[in-house]
C-alpha cells in the first residue's frame, strides 16, 4: 500500500446519485411479513430453512435409533425408516442448505457488501420466499397423506420411487416432485435477483475484483443453480407425468406385484443422468458460499489479507464450471461404458487441483496471523479439518474402481457427510456467530459457542469417522437392520451403537446454539457497529441492525476487502470505503474509529 | 446430454471469458483515491458503453435459465429416442398455420420496437397489441392440434414421441403465456402513455427480444420433432 502515491485532494466528493425508489411499507403486514426488504426476507429464508432442517435432523435420530439399537424401538418400521432416509438426505440438502446460504445469506449479504440499497427487484424477491415456504408446506404436507412420505431415498430413483413396494408411492412422491418443481421456481425468482444485483447494482469503486469472496462463492452459486435446477425441474415433471397419466419416459416395461404393468421401454438411466446434472452442482451450489464466507470469516479474525486473493477467485469460477461436467461419477454402479466412467473420473480429479487451491490458500491465510481465537474463527478452522478430510476420500470414491466396492457401504455416506454436511454446517455456524452483532447489534454468548462448537465438531468425528471402518467392511447403507450375517463383525453393533450416541450428544449440542441466538438477542453484550473491526460494507453501515436502504449515502469503495494490518497504516484494518488520504490517518485519532 | 453439454460449455466459456477479462492484470490489493477508474457499473451496453438496464441484464439471465430447461428437454428427447419403442408421430399441419402466426407475432412486435426506437407511439401501440393477439392464437393454435392428435389416437401416454411432443409444446406454451402477462402490463403501459419514453422504450424491446427468443425456440422444436 506504501507505494501507493496519493495526496489530500484525491478524496473524490460522493457522486450526485439519483435517488432510487424504495419500497416503503405502509402496514405492520408489509413491514414484518410481506416485506421486500432483502434483510427481512433473509430472515424469512434461514428461520424457515432452518425450522424444516431441525426436523431433517429428528428424523436423522430416528434412523440411528433405528441403526444403533435395531431391536429397542418398536416405533420405527421398515417402511418409515425409508421415508426418513428420503426425508432427511432431500431436506438437508435443499430444503435448509440450499435455501440457507443464498436465500439466507445472500439476501442479507449481497445488497450489504455490494454496497446496494436492496436487491433489484425487490417485489420478486418477496414472491420467492413465498414460493419457498409453499414449497416446504407441501414437502411437510406430504409425511399426512396416506401412504406417507415418500421413500424412494433421496435420489427418487425410479422405478422403484413409484412402484409398489416402496413407502408413498402415491401422495408422497406427488407431493415431494411438486414441491421440488415449487422450490425451483421460488429459487429461480430469487437467483435473477442475486445475479443482477451482483452484476449491475454495485456501488461506485466495487469492480468485481474487489468483492469480498462471500460474495464471489454466492455469485458462482447462484450461476450454477440456476442452470442446474432446471435439470431436477425437467425429471421432476416427467417423472410427475410417468406417476399421473402413464407416460413411459423412465418406466421400462415390467413385472410388478405378478402383473405386467402399463409402462413401456422408459429407460431409468436417464433419470439418474438428469438428476446427477442437477445434483453434483448441488453439491457446489452448497460449497461455493461455504468457501467465500469461510474466507472472509479467516482472514477477519486472523487479521489477515486472504492468501491469493484471484486465486480464490479464479478457484471458484474454475470449481463452478467444472461442476457440470462430473455428474457421472456419481452413475459408477449403473453399468456405464468404461471410457465414459474413466473420461468422469479425470474430470472428477480435476476439479480438486481448483479445491486444493482454496485449502492451501485458507492454511496460507493463517500462517503467522494474528489469529483470534474467536467462536466465528474456531468454527471457520473446524471446517477446513472436516472438508479436508472429506474432500480426501472423494479422491477415493472419484475412481471407479475403488468407486465400485465401496458405493453401497458407509464410506460413501461418511464421505459425503463430512464434505457436504459438516462442513458447511460448520460454516453456516461460523456465519451466524459472524454476522449476529450485524443483524440483531448483540454478540452472542462466548462460553455457549465454545461449548456448541467442541460438541459439534468432536461429536462430528465421532459419528463419521467411523463409518469409513464400517464401510471398509462392507456394511452396505440404507439398510433398515442387518440381522445375523457372516461378513459383518461384532464390534460393528457396537460401533452402530456407538456413532448414535454421538449423534445425540452432537444433536444436544445444538441447543446450546438455539439457547444462544435466543437468549443473546435479549440478554447479549451491546456490540456496537464493528465488533470485528472488518473491512467490507456490511460493517460501516450508520446504524446496527441496518435499517430499510442499507447505507445513508452509498459508500465509494476506494479498496478491495482485505486491508488488514496494512504497512503505513497505524489501525491494523482499513475499511474499503476509506480512501487513502484518510486512511493514514486511521489510528491516529484523526480517523473515524466505530465503536 | 449432448445437446445441453454444448449449450453449458458455451455459456460457461463466455461467463469464464468475460470474468477473465474483467479480473485479469488487476491488482485489486492496491487502493485508488479514484473510484471512477475502476469498473464497478456492471455489464455494459457495446454500441453505447452505457451500463445495461436492469430488467434487461435479468431478461438475459432468465432467458439463459430457460435455455438450460429447454437444451435438457431436447436432451432427454435425443436419449429417449434411441429405445427402440419410439414410433414417431405425424405433425398435424395446424403446426405450420401456428408456426406462420408465431412469426407474424414476431414480426409485429419488431415493429412495435422499431417505432418505439422512433417514438411514433402510434404504430407501437398498434404493433405490440397486433402481436399479443396473435401469440394468443397461436397458444389456441397448439391446443388445437393437441385435440386433433387425441381424436386421431396419439395420446400422450401411448408412445414416449408422443409424450414428449405434448409435454414440450405445453412447456414453451407456459412460456409464452408468462410473457403475456408481462405483455399485458406494457401494453396497458404503452396505452397509458402520452409519448414514447425511455420506459416504454425498454418494456417494448424486452417484450420483443422474448418473443424472438420464443420463436427461435420453437422453430428448433419443431424441426427436431419434425426430423425424428
Amino acid at each position: 500500500m506504501s507505494d501507493v502515491t496519493h495526496d489530500a485532494l484525491d478524496y473524490v466528493p460522493p457522486l450526485e446519485v439519483e435517488e432510487e425508489e424504495l419500497y416503503h411499507a405502509k402496514t405492520w403486514l408489509g413491514k414484518y411479513v410481506f416485506c421486500q426488504d432483502a434483510k427481512v426476507i433473509a430472515i424469512q429464508y434461514s428461520l424457515t430453512a432452518i425450522g424444516i432442517g431441525v426436523v431433517a435432523l429428528v428424523l436423522s435420530l430416528l434412523m440411528r435409533l433405528q441403526l444403533g439399537f435395531p431391536h429397542e424401538f418398536s416405533i420405527i418400521d421398515p417402511s418409515n425408516y425409508l421415508q426418513f432416509v428420503t426425508m432427511h438426505g432431500m431436506i438437508m440438502v435443499i430444503y435448509l442448505l440450499t435455501a440457507l446460504f443464498l436465500g439466507g445469506f445472500g439476501n442479507y449479504l449481497i445488497p450489504l457488501m455490494v454496497g446496494a440499497r436492496d436487491m433489484v427487484f425487490p417485489y420478486v424477491n418477496m414472491i420467492s420466499y413465498w414460493v419457498y415456504l409453499v414449497a416446504v408446506l407441501v414437502l411437510v404436507a406430504s409425511f399426512f397423506v396416506p401412504g406417507g412420505a415418500t421413500g424412494a431415498g433421496w435420489t427418487l430413483y425410479p422405478p422403484q420411487a413409484i412402484s409398489p413396494g416402496t413407502p408413498g408411492i402415491d401422495g408422497g412422491i406427488i407431493l415431494m416432485l411438486v414441491s421440488l418443481a415449487l422450490f425451483i421456481i421460488g429459487f429461480t425468482m430469487g437467483g435473477l435477483n442475486y445475479v443482477v444485483t451482483v452484476l449491475q447494482a454495485r456501488t461506485r469503486g466495487m469492480s468485481l475484483m474487489r468483492m469480498p469472496l462471500t460474495i464471489w462463492g454466492i455469485f458462482m452459486a447462484t450461476v450454477l443453480a440456476l442452470l442446474a435446477f432446471p435439470a431436477l425441474f425437467v425429471s421432476a415433471i416427467m417423472m410427475l407425468l410417468d406417476k399421473l397419466i402413464g407416460t413411459s419416459f423412465f418406466m421400462p416395461a415390467m413385472i410388478s406385484l405378478g402383473e405386467q404393468t402399463s409402462f413401456d421401454g422408459g429407460s431409468p438411466i436417464l433419470f439418474q443422468h438428469l438428476f446427477w446434472f442437477f445434483g453434483h452442482p448441488e453439491v457446489y451450489i452448497v460449497a461455493l458460499p461455504a468457501f467465500g464466507i469461510v474466507s472472509d470469516v479467516l482472514s477477519v479474525h486472523a487479521r489477515k489479507a486472504i492468501f491469493g486473493y484471484r486465486m480464490m477467485v479464479w478457484a471458484i469460477v474454475a470449481i463452478g464450471a467444472l461442476s457440470f461436467i462430473v455428474w457421472a461419477h456419481h452413475m459408477y454402479v449403473s453399468g456405464m461404458n468404461p471410457y465414459f466412467g474413466f473420461f468422469f473420473a479425470t474430470t472428477t480429479l480435476i476439479i480438486a487441483v481448483p479445491t486444493a487451491i482454496k485449502v492451501y490458500n485458507w492454511v496460507l491465510t493463517l500462517w503467522r496471523g494474528n489469529i483470534k481465537l474467536t467462536v466465528p474463527m474456531i468454527f471457520a478452522i473446524g471446517f477446513i479439518f472436516t472438508f479436508i478430510n472429506g474432500g480426501i476420500t472423494g479422491l477415493f470414491l472419484g475412481n471407479v474402481t475403488i468407486d465400485l466396492p465401496l458405493s453401497d457401504t458407509y464410506f460413501v455416506i461418511a464421505h459425503f457427510h463430512m464434505v457436504m454436511a459438516v462442513s458447511p454446517v460448520l460454516v453456516v455456524f461460523a456465519a451466524i456467530y459472524h454476522w449476529y452483532p450485524k443483524i440483531t447489534g448483540k454478540f452472542m454468548d462466548d462460553t455457549l459457542g465454545q461449548w456448541h462448537f467442541w460438541l459439534t465438531f468432536l461429536g462430528s468425528y465421532a459419528i463419521y469417522l467411523p463409518m469409513h471402518y464400517l464401510g471398509f467392511e462392507g456394511i452396505p447403507r440404507r439398510y433398515f437392520a442387518y440381522g445375523e450375517t457372516d461378513f459383518m463383525s461384532a464390534s460393528a453393533a457396537d460401533l452402530n451403537a456407538a456413532i448414535t450416541i454421538a449423534a445425540f450428544v452432537v444433536a444436544f449440542g445444538q441447543l446450546f446454539f438455539f439457547w444462544n441466538l435466543f437468549i443473546s438477542y435479549f440478554r447479549g453484550k451491546e456490540a456496537g457497529g464493528n465488533p470485528w473491526e472488518a473491512t467490507t460494507l456490511e460493517w460501516q453501515t450508520p446504524h446496527t441492525p441496518p435499517r430499510h436502504g442499507n447505507f445513508d449515502d452509498l459508500p465509494l469503495v476506494y479498496r478491495w476487502a482485505y486491508d488488514y494490518s496494512v504497512p503505513g497504516v497505524e489501525q491494523d484494518y482499513v475499511p474499503q470505503n476509506v480512501s487513502p488520504a484518510e486512511a493514514e490517518n486511521l489510528g491516529k485519532g484523526g480517523g473515524e474509529q466505530p465503536t | 446430454m449432448s445437446y445441453v453439454l454444448i449449450f453449458l460449455a458455451l455459456l460457461m466459456a463466455g461467463l469464464v471469458w468475460w470474468l477473465i477479462k474483467q479480473t485479469i492484470n488487476l491488482q485489486p490489493w492496491t487502493a485508488s483515491a479514484n473510484t471512477e477508474a475502476v469498473r464497478s457499473d456492471g455489464i455494459r451496453s457495446v454500441t453505447r458503453n452505457v451500463p445495461l438496464p436492469r430488467t434487461k441484464v435479468a431478461l438475459g439471465v432468465f432467458l439463459a435459465v430457460v435455455t438450460s430447461l429447454f437444451a435438457l428437454f431436447v436432451s432427454a428427447y435425443a436419449i429417449r429416442m434411441e429405445y427402440g419403442d419410439w414410433r414417431p408421430m405425424p405433425e398435424p399441419t395446424l403446426l405450420w398455420v401456428n408456426t406462420g402466426i408465431l412469426i407474424l407475432s414476431s414480426v409485429f412486435l419488431q415493429m412495435a420496437w422499431n417505432a418505439a426506437k422512433a417514438g411514433n407511439l402510434k404504430t407501437v401501440r398498434f404493433g405490440i397489441a397486433g402481436g399479443g393477439a396473435l401469440a394468443v392464437g397461436f397458444i389456441i393454435g397448439q391446443v388445437l392440434a393437441w385435440f386433433q392428435l387425441t381424436a386421431t389416437g396419439y395420446s400422450i401416454s401411448a408412445n414416449p414421441a408422443n409424450a414428449f411432443f405434448y409435454m414440450i409444446t405445453a412447456v414453451h406454451a407456459l412460456h409464452m403465456a408468462g410473457g403475456l402477462i408481462a405483455l399485458g402490463r406494457t401494453v396497458k403501459r404503452v396505452y397509458g402513455a402520452e409519448e414514447a419514453i425511455p420506459k416504454i422504450q425498454l418494456g417494448v424491446e424486452l417484450c420483443a427480444v422474448y418473443w424472438h427468443y420464443l420463436l427461435a425456440i420453437w422453430v428448433i422444436l419443431f424441426g427436431f420433432m419434425l426430423n425424428t
